[in-house]
Formats: structure tokens, C-alpha cells, sequence
């Protein structure tokens, strides 16, 4: 397990305050949270090319503070790839074998096996210089790869892909894990990234972690308007908790929702995609039904961005192939539905 | 089309009269150099042969190349931590360090060399390296020290600016795949800083080659004895021999613009490393 105490770290603008981490071993876990957060900072500093202001830094028990990066057995793959420009994809991949004084004809045959998991077999006499962005990532992941570290971690290693590459990409990452089980750290700004890789999710925000849970407690559950909005929740307001399964929205909405033991002023959020509209009132357990009138409509790939003025603006992902059968535009009169248990109150 | 149309706007006129003087400048400039050049070559090229051939060219050509390879080496040998430390190692103060090593740059050579001069003749140092065989004062180790001096500041100024290129970071990942400091910067940040290494010592051998006010300080211009091309150039221009003089300065010029070449090939800027100070003429 690699843990990380009260870590804390200056350097620039960038600011580390109080990072308390565990990570258990094999685990694939991310770290998320907008750019300029201070994200590369922190595996940097587990990496030890940091030394922390405060704080301690354990991995497997044992403290990792006069621990130079060669002797941590921790593998890094930056955002832009860092591959040295002056070898070639082969010697690049083989660098840590051959530094470790590998037999030539050893280290051959292993870069060329990885090389292949990775599907990059045939450019390995090539030049860094004359790759493709996804190609270079590949490399770059199989070269810290190649010297079998016990934790990888990973910056934004999806970022510079375009959107093809990057979920043929994602699910070679998921199977290379699954093949060679190292503890992951994986840092992005991008949701939908974590949530297909992640095993947990840390959320980061001004250089602290705020939340840490599996990808399904931190979609559904946000625990603070911000990250509520980072994960996607379109539909946060703010309203009263009145008893302990309805909240009276500031607007003057009722919506129906299981508060828990929260009163008071609370937050209220509803993921777009799970409010359905329809042209007639649902007959469905669901007990929140409002009517509204249609006032945009924003198409966005595959899925519709269609925003309902319920007395609140409501938005609902609908499917661009339902848009065209329910024919659905601005001035339509549609009711909003969802269940009380899509509501999230925080 | 309209006569209107095809009226010269006063703006248009404007804009050919700042074009003209441009051109202007970068023309006579550029004659301006180019002729000079010529006046010494067409005198010293035609006996450049003969010249060659004579003892004194002969001596102030091997003495010249000697010295300014071990005057080169010696500044490769010192450029290169002290740009790796000044760049890579958040030292305290290392602005103020940096400052310090550029100043031969900015000095005239000659008071590089009256310095010189003071510090190995008149101390118990140099007296001391007088005893164990190591005399610098008016010696052909003196040319050396003279001209590695002088010429540090180019060869680490270029050397930090190449430093300063390399990512930081591709240091790192060599260390997350098992370098240690030393490893990491001979197996990466050295070959990827090659281009910069030998622009860098291209140009610090030329300046050694026609280093000549800090030399002629510390060991003095003594035919056949301490007599580089330029001093050989200096002393048959004194006495009126022309054609050697000329050859000397022939074989300066050549061997000057050649290195300018093979600098620039390698992606050097000589701007860039006279940035701040004055490029002190030899």
C-alpha cells in the first residue's frame, strides 16, 4: 500500500495542502480535478524527484523520505510523453533493462514482447520524433512498463489523444492493468476517463483532496457544489430540507427526495440523464413529475441537451433518435420525471 | 480601372521610403564588412602558400592551434558542470554566480590580462606554481590560462542556454527507470546537449585562436616564442613585413568564418550568447 500523510508541497504557483492518500496495491486509482490543481506536483513528489515540505510519504510500510527515485521502484509517464529524443522506440523502451546491465539479446526479446501488447512492435527501430501522438504514449507507458514497477503513475496520459484513439486507448490501459496488475496513479481533468478506469477516485481541488470513492459514490454522490458541477450535475440547486423525504426548492419547487438526517439549507442535485420527458404525465412509482415548457434545445453527438423551464431550468439528456420521435423543440409543454432516489442532497 | 485607383497614396509613399532605407542599411552593412575582408584577402591569399612555408608562420600556426585546443578543452571541462549546476541545482545566489563568470566577457581582454598578470607575477600563488613547474608568466601555458579565461563566459553561456533547452523532466523519467544523478545526465542530458557542446566549442576555439590584448599581458609577444597568428600579425605589421602579417590575418579570417558556419550548422546563435554584453572585438 502506498500512503501518503499530511503531504505538503509548494513549488510555483502550485500548492500541496494536507494530502492524505492510501492506495492499496493493484489498485487503478485516479486522481481528479481541473488543471492547475497541483495534480503533476503530487506524483512528482511520490515519485521523489520532490522532496515534501511536510508530511510522509510510505510505500509498503516503509518510509520513503531518504528514498531517491532510481531505489522506488515507481514508474512515471508524463502528459507529453518524455521520451528520449535521441534513441530510437527500442532503446527508449529498453533504457531500464539496459541500465540494469540485461543480457542485449534478453532485453530485445522482452521490449519486442511488450511491444506487441501494446501493438507498437513494428515501430521500435523509429524515432520518437517521427510518431504519432498515441503511438508515443504507447511507448512511453511501455518503457516504464518494461522494468516491472510495483506503481505506475500515470499524468494525463489520455489528454493529447484525439477522441478515437483515446477509448481504443482506455481499454488497452484497462487490459495492460488487468494483465500486469500494478498499482496505478493515474491524474486527469477528465470524468469520463476516471469513471471507465478508476477502481477509486480521489477529487482534487486547490491543491486538496476533497473526496475520495469509488466512481459511482463520487458521480452520484458529490459531496460539494463544485465537484457536483466537475462531475457533470447539471441540475444543482439550492433549497430546505422539510422533514426528512421532501425539499422545498428556493424557487418554490417540492421536490420529492430522501434527505437522510440533513435539514435545513441543503444543496440538490439531479444528474440530467436520468430526468425523463414525456408529452403525457407518466403513470410510474416516480414521484416527481413536473410540467414545463421546452426552452433549448442543443444537440451534442448521439445525445441532446434539451433544457425544460419547470418554474426551474431543468436539464435532460435525451437521445438524438427519442428527440425525433417525440419531436421535441423549444415551446413544446413536456413533463419532467425522475425518482426520488435520482435526487442528491449534500 | 481609375486614374483615382491608380494614384500613389501618400501612405504607399511613406511605406517605400522606410522599405528604402531599410535596404539601405542592411546593404551598406553588409558591403561595409564584406570589403573589408576583401582588402586582406586579396593581399593575403596570393602569398598565403609561400608564407606558409616560411618558420615563423610555421611556429605561429603550431602554436596557435596547441594552444587554443588546450585552452578549449580546459573550458569544455569546466563549461559543462558549472552550466549543468548553474541551471539544474536550485542554487542560492546562482544568478549572482552566473553574473560573476560572464564578466571576462565584458571586460576588455587586455585588463583580463593585466589582471592575470597580477595575480600569477606578483603572488605567493603564482610563485608557487612557478615551484612545482608550472610557470605562467611569459610561458605557453600562460597563452592557454590567457585565452580559457577570456573565453569561458561563450563556452557557458552557450552551455546553459543548451541545459536550459533540455526538459527538466526527461532527467526525471530516467531516474524513475533507475539512473542515478550522474547516469541520468550522461546517458540523457549529455548526448541531447551535443549540438550546443560542439557549436559551443567551435566558436570558443576561434576566439581562442585570435585571443590577443590578454595573452600579449601575461606572457608578451616574443618571436618564436609566444607568437600565435595574431601576435605574429601584430609583430610584421609593426616592422613592415607585410606579406607575412597579411597571411596571418588570412588564415584568421578563414578559419573564423568557417567555424561561424559549422556554428550556426549546429543550431548555435552567436546572438544569443553575446546577449546582454558587448561581443569584445580580439
Amino acid at each position: 500500500m502506498i500512503e501518503l500523510k499530511n503531504v505538503q508541497k509548494h513549488l510555483g504557483v502550485f500548492h500541496l495542502k494536507d494530502i492524505n492518500l492510501a492506495v492499496e496495491p493493484g489498485e487503478y486509482f485516479v486522481i481528479l480535478g481541473a488543471t492547475g490543481t497541483g495534480k503533476t506536483l503530487i506524483l512528482e513528489t511520490i515519485a521523489g524527484l520532490y522532496r515534501p515540505d511536510g508530511g510522509s510519504i510510505s510505500h509498503a510500510g516503509r518510509d520513503l523520505q531518504n528514498v531517491p527515485p532510481e531505489e522506488r521502484d515507481i514508474g512515471f509517464v508524463y502528459q507529453d510523453y518524455a521520451l528520449f529524443p535521441h534513441l530510437s522506440v527500442g532503446e527508449n523502451i529498453g533504457f531500464g533493462l539496459k541500465l540494469r546491465k540485461q543480457d542485449t539479446t534478453e532485453i530485445r526479446a522482452k521490449v519486442e514482447q511488450i511491444a506487441g501488447l501494446f501493438g507498437i512492435a513494428h515501430l521500435l527501430d523509429r524515432y520518437p520524433g517521427t510518431l504519432s501522438g498515441g503511438e508515443q504514449q504507447r511507448a512511453a507507458i511501455a518503457r516504464a512498463l518494461m522494468v516491472e514497477p510495483r506503481i505506475l503513475l500515470l499524468d494525463e496520459p489520455l489528454s493529447a489523444l484525439d477522441p478515437r484513439s483515446k477509448e481504443s486507448f482506455k481499454r488497452e490501459l484497462k487490459r495492460v492493468h488487468q494483465l500486469l496488475k500494478p498499482t496505478v496513479i493515474h491524474v486527469t481533468h477528465d470524468f469520463s476517463v476516471a469513471l471507465s478506469l478508476a477502481d477509486r477516485i480521489a477529487l482534487m481541488h486547490d491543491g486538496s483532496i476533497v473526496q475520495v470513492g469509488t466512481p459511482t459514490e463520487v458521480f452520484r454522490r458529490p459531496c460539494n457544489r463544485a465537484l457536483a458541477e466537475f462531475v457533470g450535475m447539471e441540475n444543482i440547486y439550492m433549497g430546505l430540507a422539510d422533514g426528512a423525504d421532501e425539499v422545498v426548492l428556493n424557487e418554490g419547487l417540492r421536490v420529492a427526495a430522501s434527505c437522510g438526517d440533513r435539514s435545513g439549507q441543503v444543496n440538490l442535485a439531479v444528474r440530467p440523464e436520468d430526468i425523463l420527458l414525456s408529452y403525457e404525465e407518466l403513470e410510474s412509482s416516480a414521484r416527481n413529475s413536473f410540467k414545463g415548457t421546452v426552452t433549448e434545445v442543443a444537440l451534442q453527438g448521439v445525445l441532446a441537451r434539451v433544457t425544460v423551464d419547470v418554474g426551474v431550468p431543468l436539464v435532460s439528456f435525451v437521445t438524438t433518435q427519442s428527440l425525433e420521435q417525440q419531436d421535441l423543440a423549444a415551446g413544446a409543454q413536456v413533463w419532467a420525471t425522475f425518482k426520488s432516489s435520482s435526487v442528491h442532497v449534500f | 480601372m481609375t486614374a483615382e485607383a491608380n494614384k500613389i497614396k501618400p501612405t504607399q509613399r511613406k511605406n517605400a521610403v522606410f522599405s528604402a532605407i531599410v535596404s539601405l542599411c542592411i546593404a551598406i552593412l553588409a558591403g561595409f564588412i564584406v570589403l573589408a575582408l576583401y582588402m586582406v584577402l586579396a593581399r593575403g591569399l596570393p602569398n598565403l602558400w609561400a608564407s606558409l612555408h616560411t618558420a615563423e608562420i610555421m611556429f605561429a600556426m603550431k602554436l596557435s592551434l596547441l594552444t587554443s585546443l588546450a585552452s578549449t578543452a580546459l573550458c569544455v571541462l569546466f563549461a559543462v558542470p558549472v552550466a549543468y549546476g548553474l541551471t539544474r541545482f536550485n542554487i542560492k545566489g546562482g544568478g549572482v554566480l552566473s553574473m560573476i563568470m560572464d564578466i571576462p566577457m565584458a571586460l576588455p581582454p587586455i585588463v583580463s590580462g593585466v589582471a592575470l598578470l597580477l595575480l600569477f607575477g606578483t603572488t605567493a600563488f603564482g610563485r608557487w606554481l612557478t615551484a612545482i613547474g608550472l610557470p605562467l608568466v611569459f610561458t605557453v601555458q600562460g597563452i592557454v590560462v590567457a585565452q580559457f579565461f577570456v573565453n569561458m563566459p561563450y563556452m557557458l553561456r552557450v552551455m546553459r542556454s543548451t541545459f536550459e533547452d533540455i526538459d527538466a523532466r526527461m532527467e526525471f523519467v530516467a531516474r524513475t527507470l533507475g539512473c542515478s544523478r550522474s547516469q541520468a545526465f550522461f546517458k540523457v542530458t549529455l548526448p541531447l546537449s551535443k549540438n550546443g557542446l560542439v557549436a559551443g566549442a567551435v566558436i570558443t576555439w576561434a576566439r581562442a585562436l585570435g585571443e590577443f590584448g590578454a595573452a600579449l599581458m601575461l606572457v608578451g609577444a616574443t618571436r618564436l616564442k609566444t607568437e600565435t597568428l595574431p601576435v605574429s600579425l601584430y609583430l610584421n605589421m609593426s616592422c613592415g613585413d607585410l606579406e607575412l602579417a597579411l597571411a596571418a590575418a588570412s588564415i584568421l579570417i578563414v578559419i573564423s568564418v568557417l567555424s561561424l558556419f559549422i556554428f550556426e550548422a549546429m543550431g548555435g546563435s552567436p546572438a544569443g550568447i553575446t546577449r546582454g554584453t558587448g561581443w569584445r572585438s580580439r
